[in-house]
C-alpha cells in the first residue's frame, strides 16, 4: 500500500536530521510585497521553533528520496541499511514547502536527496523543485539545495540561480577516513565541486562590464559539514581542514557534526554517545580562528595530542598557556589583544573601545557592559585595577576554570 | 509636580508630543509623574503646564531610533529614563556614545529585550487557515508578546505573506492584513478559536526533526523559553519526546546488525561491473591527463584542489614548464589563469607566440601551500615533490614532442635537468636537451609580480619577453 503524505514526511524528515547545517541568514534582502508571490530574507535569519535536542528549527529540512546507490558507513540512508525507503514527488516537496511557509512554521527550504540513478539526475529533481517554487510559486524564502559533485554544470549554474545557498558535505577530516568510511565518495571530486562554486560565486558578486547588473548565484554562499568522532582524526586535524576550507574556497560555514548513533547502524561503527562538549569546543575554536584572530596552531597548541581541551574553553586553555601575554589593558591595548582576553567577545570589545574614547574604564564600568569580571578580572589591567599577579599563581586554572561537576551517588 | 498620563501602548508620537511640551517649559526629569492613563496619581492636583520658554529640544537620529524601541517595552518606568535622556542629551549630545552610561545601559537594556521580544513575533507567531471568502486565502493567528511591539512588527508579516490575508491577534493590538492593505490596532484582542490540520504535518516534522540521542532541553529553552509554549502546536510533544529518548537511543544500540537488503547486493554488483569494464590506457596525452587526476605519489594531492595538468596540443614545437599551480589554477583546474599567468600571457602576445599553439605545463602539478589568515599562501615544493612529479612531466614531454622546452624559474630547472642550479648563471641560453631538443632557462613570471622596483620589473619582463621570442624563434628553426 502506497504511504501516505504524512508517514513520508516522517521517513524523510528522519532521514535528513544528521545534517546540522540550519542557516538562513546572509542572503540577499528580498520581500514579497506587490509581487504576488510570498515569502522574504531580511538579513538575520529566523529560527522558528527549537526541538529538544536544543537545534533550531529554521528550515523545512528534507530528502527528496532516501534511496541512495552509496553505501556510506555513517549514514542512515546507506544502501545497506534496512531503515524505510521513501521517496517524494518534486510537487509534493514545493506543497509542503508553501504550506508550511504560509503558517509561518519555517523561513524556507533544505533540500537534499540520496544519489538515485546517476548524480545528474538526482541534482536536475532538486533544482526542479526550487525552480517551481521560485518561477511558479513567487517563493522569495530561503532555499538551501545540496549539490551533487560531478553534476552537470549547467544544473549547478541552474541550482545558484534559485538557491541561496549550496552545500557539499566533504563528510571526513580527510581523504583516508572518507576512503575508509564512503568507499564511493571521491574526496577530489567534492574539493573540485567546492573550487567550482567559488569561483562561480565570486564571478556573480563582479558586475558585468556591459549591463552593470549581477549574475545571481548562491548569495549566501557555500558551507560543508564534518562528521566529528566517526574516524580516529585529532581536533587538530579536523581544525586544519576547516582552515583549508575556509581559506580554499571560501566557505560561509564548516558545520561540526558528532557522530550520532543511527537505527540498523553499520557494524563499522560503534554505537556511541555522540561526542557534543567536543562538537561544541571544535565550534569554540572555529570561532576563534573566523573572528578572534587566532590561527589554528595556536588553538591546538596546548596539547600534545592535538585535542581541544575538553574542562575549559579553548580560549581560556591558550591564555592559561600564554600567561606572558597578559595582562591586558583595557585602556589601552589594541583590539587585537582585547580579542585574546578570556570573557570579552567581539560585542564586547567594541563597547569597550567605543566607551574609552570618553573615559578611563574602572572594573564596575565594564560590568555595566555586560562582562563577567569572575571571569575577567585576572587578565586584565583596568584604571584602579591591577590584577595581584594572579597570572603567575600555579592554581589559576583551578581560580577560573569551571568548577568540577559533583558526581551523583548511584 | 507634573502628572502626564499615556497610553502606554507603544506609540512613540504620544510620549514625543508630551516630551517636548515639557522640555520646552523647562520640566526637570525629576519633576514629571509619568504614569499610565486610568491609573491614579499621587498628584491628583497637577500643575498646569508652566508656558514655554526654551527651544524644543534636539536629540540624534540615534536617539530616535532607541526610543522607538524602548517605548514599546511593558516596563513602567521607560517614560522617565527616555525623558531623563532627552534632557542630559540637550547638554551633552555624545552622551549616546557612552556605553557605561548608567542610563545609557539601562534605555539599550529596554531596548534589547523589546528587539528580542519582536524577533521572538517573528519566529513564534503561527498562522492557522481559516474560511475565506473571494480569491485569497486567509490565516489567523494568536500570540502574546510581553511588550507593545505589534505595529512595530506589523509591517514584518506584511512584506513576507503577501499573497494572503491574515490577522494577528494579541493582548496588546492586533495587525490585519486584507487585500494588500495593512491595519493596525493598539486595543487588547481576545484569543480566538483556531483549528488547522496542517499542524498535524508539522507535528510530524517536529517530532521526526528531532535527533533522541543528543536531548539538550536546556539549550532548547535557552532559545524558546517555555512562556512561548502554550501558543506553539509543536511544543506539546516536548514532554513525550524527552522521555522516549533515552529508549531509543538503549534500542538502537542494543539491535543487533541485520543483514543488508537485497537491492544493496545488486547496486554492488552494478558497481563493480562497471569497474571492471573500465577500458585499458592507451598511450595517449588524454589517457596520461586522466591517470593524473588521481594522483597520490606525494602527500600534496590531500590538500590541493585537484591535478593542475598541462593544456594545449597534442603535438607542439614550444612547450612552457612553469613550477606549481597557484590559487587561481588550483580552483579552476587549468594551469596559469591567475596573475602569473597574465603577466605570461601578456609576454607572450608581445613574443608573438600564440598561446593556443603552445603546450603549457608545471613541474608541479598540485597546489602546495600554507595558510595565513584566511588566504592560502604559495609555498615552495621540495626536492621530494618534484623528483615525484617528475614522472608526468618526463611523459608529457615524451607524448607533446617539443623542439624547445622553456623552464621558468629554479623549479621548473631542477624538474627539467635534476640539478639545482643557480638561475642567472644559466638564465637565456639554448642548450642541448633531450636529443634534438633545445632548453632555455628565463625567470617565473611571478618573480616580475613581486619586483618593487618599476624600472627594474619592466627591464626583467622586456628580458622575459626577449627570451620567450628567442625560444619561439628556435622551435621554429630547429628539425623536428
Amino acid at each position: 500500500m502506497p504511504r501516505s503524505l504524512r508517514e513520508r514526511l516522517a521517513i524523510l524528515s528522519d532521514a535528513a536530521k544528521y545534517d546540522a547545517s540550519c542557516a538562513s541568514s546572509g542572503t540577499t534582502r528580498r520581500d514579497s510585497s506587490g509581487t504576488g508571490g510570498l515569502g522574504s530574507t531580511e538579513g538575520s535569519g529566523i529560527c522558528h521553533a527549537y526541538a529538544p535536542d536544543g537545534r533550531c528549527i529554521s528550515l523545512l529540512k528534507i530528502l527528496l528520496t532516501n534511496f541512495c546507490i552509496f553505501d556510506c558507513a555513517y549514514c542512515i540512508n546507506r544502501s545497506s541499511s534496512n531503515v524505510e525507503r521513501a521517496r517524494f514527488t518534486p510537487d509534493e516537496v514545493v506543497w509542503l514547502t508553501m504550506e508550511f511557509y504560509r503558517r509561518n512554521y519555517i523561513e524556507g527550504l533544505f533540500l537534499s536527496s540520496g544519489i538515485v540513478r546517476s548524480s545528474d539526475h538526482t541534482m536536475e529533481q532538486l533544482v526542479r523543485v526550487a525552480r517551481e517554487l521560485r518561477t511558479t510559486h513567487g517563493f522569495r524564502g530561503y532555499i538551501h539545495l545540496k549539490t551533487i559533485p560531478d553534476a552537470a554544470p549547467a544544473l549547478i549554474e541552474e541550482a545558484g540561480l534559485y538557491a541561496d545557498r549550496l552545500s557539499i558535505n566533504v563528510e571526513m577530516p580527510t581523504d583516508a577516513g572518507l576512503a575508509t568510511l564512503a568507499p564511493e565518495k571521491q574526496p577530489a571530486g567534492i574539493r573540485r565541486a567546492m573550487a567550482d562554486m567559488r569561483i562561480r560565486i565570486e564571478d556573480a558578486k563582479e558586475p558585468t562590464l556591459r549591463t552593470r547588473t549581477r549574475k545571481r548565484f548562491a548569495p549566501a554562499g557555500q558551507s560543508t559539514q564534518m562528521i566529528i568522532g566517526a574516524d580516529a582524526s585529532n581536533d587538530a586535524t579536523v581544525l586544519a581542514t576547516s582552515a583549508r576550507l575556509y581559506g580554499g574556497y571560501g566557505l560561509k560555514r564548516v558545520y561540526y557534526s558528532a557522530f550520532s548513533p543511527i537505527p540498523d547502524a553499520s557494524a563499522q561503527l560503534p554505537p556511541v554517545k555522540p561526542p557534543l562538549l567536543r562538537e561544541h569546543r571544535l565550534y569554540q575554536a572555529d570561532w576563534l580562528y573566523r573572528f578572534y584572530g587566532f590561527s589554528i596552531a595556536e588553538v591546538t597548541a596546548a596539547r600534545p595530542d592535538g585535542m581541544l581541551d575538553l574542562e575549559m574553553d579553548p580560549k581560556l586553555a591558550w591564555a592559561l598557556a600564554n600567561r606572558g601575554d597578559f595582562p591586558v589593558d583595557v585602556n589601552r591595548a589594541a583590539r587585537e589583544s582585547l580579542l585574546r582576553v578570556p570573557g570579552l567577545g567581539v560585542k564586547t570589545v567594541d563597547a569597550i573601545l567605543a566607551a574609552r574614547r570618553h573615559r578611563r574604564l574602572r572594573l564596575d564600568d565594564l560590568g555595566r557592559l555586560r562582562v563577567s569580571l569572575r571571569k575577567v578580572r585576572p587578565w586584565i589591567q583596568a584604571e584602579g585595577w591591577t590584577p595581584l599577579r594572579l597570572v603567575d599563581r600555579s592554581d589559576l586554572a583551578a581560580l577560573v576554570a569551571p568548577p568540577a561537576q559533583q558526581l551523583a551517588l548511584l | 509636580m507634573q502628572a502626564v498620563a499615556l497610553e502606554g501602548r507603544g506609540d512613540l508620537a504620544e510620549w514625543r508630543d508630551a516630551a517636548r511640551a515639557l522640555a520646552m517649559a523647562g520640566v526637570g526629569p525629576q519633576e514629571v509623574d509619568w504614569r499610565m492613563a486610568g491609573a491614579a496619581s499621587l498628584f491628583d492636583a497637577a500643575a498646569p503646564l508652566p508656558p514655554a520658554t526654551r527651544p524644543p529640544p534636539r536629540v540624534p537620529r540615534a536617539f530616535l531610533d532607541l526610543a522607538e524601541s524602548v517605548v514599546c517595552h511593558a516596563d513602567p518606568g521607560r517614560f522617565a529614563l527616555l525623558y531623563r535622556l532627552l534632557v542630559r542629551l540637550q547638554d551633552d549630545p555624545a552622551l549616546l556614545s557612552m556605553p557605561a552610561d548608567a542610563d545609557v545601559v539601562a534605555a539599550a537594556r529596554l531596548a534589547t529585550s523589546v528587539r528580542r521580544d519582536c524577533h521572538k513575533m517573528t519566529a513564534f507567531v503561527r498562522f492557522r487557515e481559516t474560511a475565506g471568502e473571494g480569491g485569497r486565502r486567509r490565516f489567523l493567528a494568536w500570540f502574546e508578546p510581553d511588550h507593545h511591539i505589534v505595529a512595530l512588527k506589523a509591517p514584518f508579516f506584511a512584506r513576507r505573506f503577501a499573497d494572503m490575508d491574515w490577522m494577528i491577534l494579541t493582548p496588546r493590538g492586533s495587525a490585519a492584513f486584507e487585500d494588500g492593505v495593512l491595519s493596525v490596532s493598539r486595543d487588547p484582542a481576545a484569543k480566538p478559536v483556531l483549528d488547522d490540520p496542517t499542524d498535524a504535518l508539522w507535528l510530524t516534522y517536529y517530532a521526526a526533526i528531532f535527533n533522541p540521542a543528543r536531548v539538550k532541553p536546556g539549550a532548547m529553552r535557552a532559545e524558546m523559553p517555555k512562556k512561548y509554549w502554550k501558543n506553539l502546536p509543536e511544543a506539546a510533544l516536548i514532554p513525550q519526546l524527552v522521555a522516549q529518548a533515552p529508549a531509543r537511543v538503549a534500542a538502537m544500540a542494543a539491535q543487533a546488525a541485520l543483514p543488508p537488503p537485497a537491492h544493496h547486493a545488486r547496486i554492488q554488483a552494478r558497481r563493480q561491473a562497471s569497474a571492471l569494464a573500465a577500458p585499458p590506457a592507451p598511450e595517449s596525452l588524454a589517457a596520461v591527463r586522466e591517470a593524473a587526476r588521481n594522483c597520490t605519489r606525494c602527500a600534496l594531492h590531500c590538500t590541493a584542489t585537484q591535478t593542475v595538468f598541462g593544456e594545449g596540443p597534442d603535438r607542439a614545437a614550444l612547450m612552457i614548464v612553469g613550477e606549481q599551480p597557484g590559487d587561481r589554477e588550483d580552483l579552476a583546474g587549468r594551469p596559469f589563469v591567475g596573475a602569473a599567468g597574465a603577466v605570461l600571457d601578456r609576454a607572450l602576445a608581445t613574443a608573438g607566440i600564440d598561446r593556443a599553439q603552445a603546450y603549457l605545463t608545471n613541474a608541479v602539478k598540485h597546489f602546495k601551500h600554507e595558510p595565513r589568515g584566511k588566504r592560502r599562501l604559495h609555498a615552495t615544493p621540495n626536492a621530494h615533490e618534484v623528483a615525484q612529479c617528475r614522472w608526468w612531466l618526463r611523459q608529457e614531454i615524451a607524448l607533446v614532442q617539443p623542439r624547445v622546452v622553456v623552464a621558468m624559474g629554479a623549479t621548473a630547472v631542477l624538474a627539467l635537468t635534476g640539478q639545482a642550479s643557480r638561475l642567472a648563471d644559466i638564465r637565456g641560453r639554448l642548450s642541448p636537451f633531450d636529443p634534438g631538443r633545445a632548453l632555455l632557462v628565463t625567470t617565473h613570471p611571478a618573480h616580475l609580480l613581486r619586483l618593487p622596483d618599476a624600472r627594474r620589473a619592466a627591464a626583467q619582463t622586456a628580458r622575459f619577453e626577449a627570451e620567450l621570442a628567442q625560444a619561439q624563434r628556435a622551435a621554429q628553426v630547429l628539425p623536428a
